[in-house]
C-alpha cells in the first residue's frame, strides 16, 4: 500500500506542489477502496513512515 | 440460413472521382474510372467465367476464360485486366467467346481427375462451376497424355491438404500469400508445364506458411482443401460471428452440416478483416467440442476434494447459498466478481449488474485489468475516452507507422496484414521494442527505424521523442491552440524542454543512440499523417498509464490526432477486452466510463435497477486477492478467466483463492483456477450464444448461435440464474433485452441494438444521435474532453532492479499459434508450431551460462524458479529473456512480480530481474503443480446426478 501510495507521488512529483497533492488526493478517492482509504489513513496518523511527503499530505485530505 | 455464397467480382473495387458509363450485354452501368470490365460486369448483374481472378487480388489474366469482346477494337481481350473506358460497349457471350472458353477449359480438365470434374450443389469448386458453365461434358484430348495426376499429396500441414494434381496453377495462392497475408511463403517453381506451387521447395508445415487460409480460401479447385471439409462433407448453411480470439474481432462465416461445424471462412463483408482471417480463427476452432469441455455443474465442499457432479439448480442453489452465508458473517465488501474479455458484451453487462445490484458492492474487475487498463485511464485522462481514435482501415492514410511495444504479426495478425499492405505501398516504419519482432524486417517490408529500447524506459523514449518535437520547432501549433488546453501543453512544453529529456541525456537509460532517436521523432513529426498503434508492451509496466499519456502528448503535440491516418490505437488483446471495459467491469465505474460517485449516473443506474448503488469504487482483481489473504475477501464469481495462470506471481494469487470459503468459476474447461473452486459452473464457447464482441477499434459486431449450449446454458443465462438465486430477479429472454438496456443507460451506446447492427454488419461506438451509424474515427473537430489535456510525464525507473543475484531482464509476450492462457488453443492442432513455452536468451547470455540450444534451464526471480527449455536467439538483445505465458506446466506468472502501474495495477509483466541457469530438473513450484492438478482435478461421476 505504501509502494503504491509513493508511485501515485511519484507521478505527481513534477507538478507544482498544490496541484500535486490535489493529483493524489483526488486519484486516491476515485480509485481506492474505502477499507484502503482507511488503512492509509490509519498509517499516516500512525506517522506514515516511508510515505512521500505528497501522500502524506494527500492522504490528509481524504474523506 | 442456408449456406452463404458471397458474390466476387473478379477485381479489386476501385475508388475515383471519375466515374465511367459502359455497356455490357447492353445494360448501361456506371463504375469508377479503373475499375477492371470484369468488376464492371459483375456490378451490372453479369458474371464474366473466370478462374484466376479474385476481388481481393489484382488482376492476373492468365487464365483466358474471362475473354470478352468489344465493339471496334480487335481480338478478345481479357476482362479483368481490361480498364473501363467511357463508352465501351462489351460483349460477354458470342459463339466465338463460347468456343475460346470451352478451349481453354478442356485443356485444363484434360490434366484434372476425372473425377472431380463435375460437382453438384453446396460441395461444387469454383472449377466445376466453369465446367458447367463452359458445357464441357467430354474431352477431347482425353487423360492419358502427360499430367500431373499422380503427384504426391502434400498433408504435412495440420489443417489443409495440397494435392497437386487438382492443381491449375493460376496462381492464386501465390498471390493471396503475397498481396492478402504479406507472408510470400508460396511461389510458382518451375516453367511451361513443370510449374507447380511451392512453399519453398519443402513441405507446408517445414515452410514460412503461417496457415492463415488465404490461399485455401483463394483455390478455386480444391487443391488446397481443409482436412474437416474432406472429413465432413460439403456445409449446408451458415452462420455469420465473430471470432473469439484477438481484439482485431474478424467476421466468419461457421460453415456447417449436421449441427457440426466443417469450417469458419472468413466473411468479405467483415468491416475488421475485409475477408482474411489467421491460423487462430480460421483453424483453431476444435476446442469448442474438445473430449476436455466440461458441461455438468459441478461442486465440492473443499477444493482438495474431488468434484460432484449435480444439476445447474443445486449448483447454482449451493453457490447463491454460499455467498449469502459468507456476507452475513463477513459483511457485504467480503465478495467480488470478474467479468471476461473472452464473454460477450450482454454477459459482462451481466456480470457487473450482478455483482452491483445482487451483491451490493463495487467488487467488479476484469482481465483488463492485466492488460490494457493503463490505456483507459491514460487515453481518458488526456483526450476523454477510455479507447482508440481510429478504425483499423485508418491505417491505409497512415503515412508514418510507429509501433510501440507491439508484435502485430503474432499478436494481431490480420491487421498486421492489413499494416503491411500499407508499408508495402511506402508508408515509414518506426519500431520501439526491446525484441526484434518481425516487421522489423520480414519480406518487402523493413523498419525505417528500429528503436530497441531497454525494458522498462518507455517513458524516457516517448520524453525523448517528444524534446525532439519541441526543441526543433517541430510542434504543430496551430493544432494546439485550437484543439488543446493550452496552459497545460505550456506546461508540459517546458517540462519537456529540459534537457534532462533530451536523447542525449536518456541515452544510457534508454540504450538506443541518441540520433536514431532524433531521426525518429523527425520523421514522426514530419512525414506526414503519423499514426501509433501500441500493445502490452506499453501497459505493462509500472509506468503504462505513464507511458499511454506520453503518447497522447505526442500526437496532440504534432497534430496528428482527429482524422484518417493518424491518432492512437491500442491493439487490445482478448477479442472483447474494449467490451468489457465499457460494460462496467472496472469497481469504479458504471457502463460508459462513469465513475460510481457520480450521483446523477448513479440515480439512473438505480431508477433502471430498483436497487441502492454504492457509491465508493470496489476492490481491484490485486485487491481482492491481498483482501483474501488478509481475510477480509471471502467468495469470488470467476467468469470465463483464469488468473492463476494468467496473473502475476502465482503464488500469491494461489495463496489468496485458496483463503477463500466459495470460489465460483464459469468456464468451458477445469482450468487453473478451478483447482481452488468450489463451484464449477459450464462455460458456452463464442459457437453457443448470442451477443456482441466490441473489437480493439470499438466495433461491436454480432456472435450469432451455431450449435446450442453443450451446457445446457448460455453463460448469460447462467448469470441471470445466479443472480436470481441471490435474490435480484433478473428476466431476459435474448441478450437483444440486454442490449437494449445497455444503450438506454449508456450515452455512448445510445444507438446501439441488435437491429441495427444486423442492418449495417457492425457499429463503431459512440452511436447515438449525433453519430447514428457510428464513429470510426474519434475526436474530429474536437476532443471528447474538450480540450487536450497534456500530461507531465516523469520518467521513474521501475522499481524492479536487476542485481547480482538477478541479472538479467524477463520480459513475457506471446507467439501466434497459442492464445493467451492456451486453454482454447492448447486444445487444437496449433500445438505442432508450439508446444511448449521456452526461454529465448541471446548467444552471448547462453554462452556465458554454459547454455545450448534445447538445455533445460531455471528461470528464478525473487517471486519464484521455474524450467523450460531454452532456445538461443538473436531477437533478444544480450541481458534480456524473453519466454511465453501459454502453457500452464510451464508457470511463467510464478516469476513475475507483483509490481504494477502506478494508476492502475496493471502487473508489471514486462519487467522481472531473473537469473538463468542450467537445470538439471523441473522446479519446485512444478513439481507440486503436477501433484496438486491430478488432486483438484479429480471428478467423482454420479449416475443419480440430474442435468
Amino acid at each position: 500500500m505504501v509502494h503504491m501510495a509513493n508511485q501515485i507521488a511519484a507521478f505527481f512529483s513534477s507538478y507544482p506542489t498544490e496541484q500535486a497533492v490535489a493529483g493524489v488526493a483526488d486519484h486516491l478517492q476515485k480509485f481506492w477502496e474505502p477499507r484502503m482509504r482507511k488503512q492509509i489513513t490509519q498509517y499516516v496518523a500512525d506517522g506514515g513512515a516511508g510515505l512521500h511527503d505528497l501522500a502524506i499530505e494527500a492522504v490528509k485530505r481524504l474523506h | 440460413m442456408a449456406l452463404i455464397r458471397e458474390t466476387d467480382y473478379g477485381t479489386p473495387k476501385r475508388i475515383s472521382d471519375t466515374l465511367v458509363t459502359l455497356e455490357i450485354d447492353g445494360k448501361p452501368v456506371t463504375v469508377a474510372a479503373g475499375t477492371s470490365v470484369m468488376r464492371a460486369a459483375a456490378e451490372a448483374g453479369v458474371q464474366v467465367p473466370k478462374l484466376c481472378a479474385s476481388d481481393n487480388l489484382e488482376a492476373f489474366g492468365s487464365c483466358r476464360l474471362c475473354l470478352v469482346e468489344v465493339e471496334g477494337r480487335r481480338g478478345t481481350p481479357a476482362s479483368c485486366t481490361t480498364p473501363v473506358e467511357q463508352g465501351m460497349k462489351v460483349k460477354t457471350q458470342s459463339p466465338k467467346l463460347a468456343k475460346l472458353r470451352m478451349g481453354v477449359m478442356e485443356l485444363y480438365a484434360s490434366d484434372h481427375p476425372r473425377e472431380m470434374l463435375y460437382g453438384s450443389g453446396n460441395g461444387q469448386t469454383e472449377f466445376q462451376e466453369m465446367v458447367e458453365i463452359v458445357g464441357l461434358r467430354e474431352v477431347r484430348y482425353g487423360h492419358t497424355g502427360k499430367n500431373h495426376l499422380h503427384s504426391d499429396k502434400d498433408e504435412s500441414n495440420p489443417y489443409f491438404t495440397f494435392d497437386p494434381a487438382m492443381c491449375i496453377v493460376c496462381s492464386r495462392c501465390v498471390r493471396a500469400c503475397e498481396e492478402v497475408q504479406g507472408t510470400f511463403a508460396l511461389t510458382i517453381d518451375g516453367r511451361g508445364f513443370a510449374s507447380v506451387v511451392s512453399a519453398g521447395d519443402k513441405p507446408f508445415i517445414e515452410s514460412e506458411c503461417v496457415s492463415c487460409g488465404a490461399c485455401v480460401q483463394a483455390c478455386p479447385t480444391n487443391s488446397l482443401v481443409e482436412k474437416t471439409y474432406i472429413q465432413k462433407g460439403a456445409p449446408d448453411r451458415s452462420v455469420v460471428t465473430t471470432c473469439a480470439y484477438c481484439g482485431v474481432g474478424c467476421s466468419f462465416k461457421a460453415e456447417l452440416t449436421n449441427n457440426e461445424v466443417v469450417r469458419m471462412m472468413p466473411f468479405k463483408d467483415g468491416k475488421a478483416n475485409h475477408g482474411h482471417s489467421c491460423v487462430k480463427g480460421r483453424f483453431a476452432w476444435g476446442y469448442a467440442t474438445h473430449k476436455d469441455r466440461i458441461t455438468k455443474p459441478m461442486i465440492r465442499a473443499k477444493f482438495t476434494d474431488p468434484w460432484r457432479e449435480v444439476s445447474w439448480e443445486e449448483a447454482i442453489g449451493h453457490a447463491a447459498s454460499e455467498f449469502k452465508r459468507i456476507q452475513a458473517k463477513y459483511g457485504r465488501d467480503s465478495i467480488g466478481g470478474i467479468t471476461s474479455s473472452r464473454c460477450t458484451n450482454e454477459e459482462t453487462y451481466l456480470v457487473q449488474k450482478m455483482i452491483r445490484a445482487a451483491f451490493g458492492n463495487n467488487n467488479t474487475d476484469t482481465c483488463a485489468r492485466v492488460c490494457h487498463s493503463p490505456t483507459g485511464y491514460g487515453l481518458k485522462t488526456t483526450l476523454g475516452t477510455s479507447a482508440g481514435t481510429q478504425d483499423f482501415d485508418s491505417v491505409e492514410a497512415a503515412d508514418v507507422i510507429v509501433i510501440i511495444g507491439a508484435n502485430p504479426t503474432d499478436a494481431h495478425p490480420v491487421f498486421a496484414s492489413q499494416m503491411k499492405r500499407r508499408l508495402r505501398k511506402g508508408a515509414r516504419l518506426i519500431i520501439v521494442d526491446p525484441r526484434r519482432i518481425d516487421l522489423v524486417k520480414s519480406p518487402h517490408v523493413q523498419a525505417d527505424y528500429h528503436l530497441p529500447l531497454l525494458p522498462g524506459t518507455n517513458v524516457a523514449i516517448i520524453n525523448a521523442l517528444a524534446h525532439v518535437v519541441v526543441n526543433e520547432g517541430l510542434v504543430n501549433e496551430a493544432f494546439v491552440k485550437e484543439r488543446c488546453d493550452v496552459a497545460a501543453f505550456e506546461q508540459w512544453r517546458k517540462f519537456i524542454a529540459e534537457e534532462r529529456n533530451s536523447p542525449e541525456s536518456l541515452e544510457h537509460i534508454i540504450g538506443v543512440p541518441a540520433a536514431d532517436v532524433s531521426a525518429a521523432a523527425r520523421l514522426y513529426a514530419t512525414g506526414g499523417n503519423a499514426a501509433i498503434y501500441y500493445g502490452l508492451g506499453v501497459t505493462e509496466h509500472s509506468q503504462g498509464s505513464t507511458m499511454v499519456m506520453g503518447m497522447a502528448n505526442l500526437a496532440m503535440a504534432t497534430g496528428n490526432m482527429g482524422r484518417k491516418g493518424v491518432g492512437i490505437s491500442p491493439l487490445r488483446g482478448q477479442n472483447n477486452v474494449q467490451g468489457s471495459c465499457d460494460m462496467g467491469s472496472f469497481p469504479h465505474e458504471f457502463p460508459g466510463y462513469r465513475h460510481v460517485s457520480d450521483s446523477a449516473v448513479r440515480e439512473q443506474f438505480e431508477k433502471a435497477w430498483h436497487v441502492s448503488l454504492q457509491s465508493e469504487p470496489g476492490l481491484r482483481i490485486p485487491n481482492m486477492i491481498d483482501a483474501a489473504v488478509d481475510g477480509t475477501f471471502k467468495g469470488i464469481y470467476v467468469q470465463g478467466e483464469d488468473i492463476v495462470q494468467s496473473d502475476p506471481n502465482t503464488q500469491h494469487i494461489s495463496t489468496g483463492l485458496a483463503a477463500m470459503e466459495c470460489v465460483v468459476v464459469q468456464d468451458l474447461f477445469l482450468n487453473e483456477t478451478a483447482s481452488y473452486a468450489h463451484v464449477f459452473l459450464p462455460g458456452s464457447s463464442f459457437l453457443e450464444k448470442d451477443g456482441t464482441f466490441t473489437n480493439a477499434e470499438r466495433r461491436i459486431s454480432r456472435v450469432r448461435k451455431a450449435i446450442e449450449p453443450l451446457g445446457g446454458l448460455a453463460d448469460w443465462e447462467a448469470t441471470m440464474a445466479l443472480s436470481n438465486a441471490m435474490g435480484y430477479p433478473m428476466h431476459y429472454s435474448h441478450p437483444s433485452e440486454i442490449m437494449d438496456e445497455i444503450a438506454r443507460l449508456t450515452p455512448t451506446f445510445a444507438g446501439v441494438s441488435f437491429e441495427k447492427i444486423d442492418q449495417l454488419g457492425s457499429v463503431q461506438w459512440p452511436c447515438n444521435d449525433k453519430a447514428p451509424e457510428g464513429t470510426p474515427v474519434m475526436h474530429i473537430g474536437g476532443f471528447v474532453r474538450g480540450k487536450g489535456m497534456f500530461m507531465i510525464t516523469e520518467f521513474v525507473p521501475t522499481d524492479e532492479r536487476t542485481s547480482g543475484r538477478f541479472p538479467l531482464i524477463l520480459t513475457t509476450g506471446r507467439i501466434l499459434s497459442q492464445y493467451n492462457v492456451g486453454a482454447q488453443t492448447r486444445r487444437t492442432d496449433n500445438n505442432v508450431w508450439h508446444d511448449m513455452d521456452v526461454l529465448e536468451i541471446h548467444p552471448s547470455d547462453a554462452e556465458n551460462r554454459g547454455i545450448k540450444e534445447g538445455d533445460l534451464v531455471s528461470l528464478a526471480s525473487r517471486a519464484g524458479d521455474i524450467t523450460l527449455p531454452a532456445r538461443i536467439s538473436e531477437r533478444m538483445q544480450p541481458g534480456v529473456v524473453y519466454t511465453t505465458f501459454h502453457h500452464a506446466m510451464t508457470g511463467a506468472n510464478v516469476v513475475t512480480t507483483e509490481f504494477s502501474d502506478w494508476a492502475t495495477n496493471c502487473p508489471e509483466y514486462k519487467v522481472t530481474a531473473v537469473q538463468v541457469q542450467l537445470a538439471r530438473h523441473m522446479s519446485e513450484w512444478q513439481e507440486h503443480y503436477l501433484e496438486t492438478r491430478k488432486q483438484t482435478t479429480r471428478i467423482e461421476k454420479e449416475s443419480t446426478a440430474n442435468d
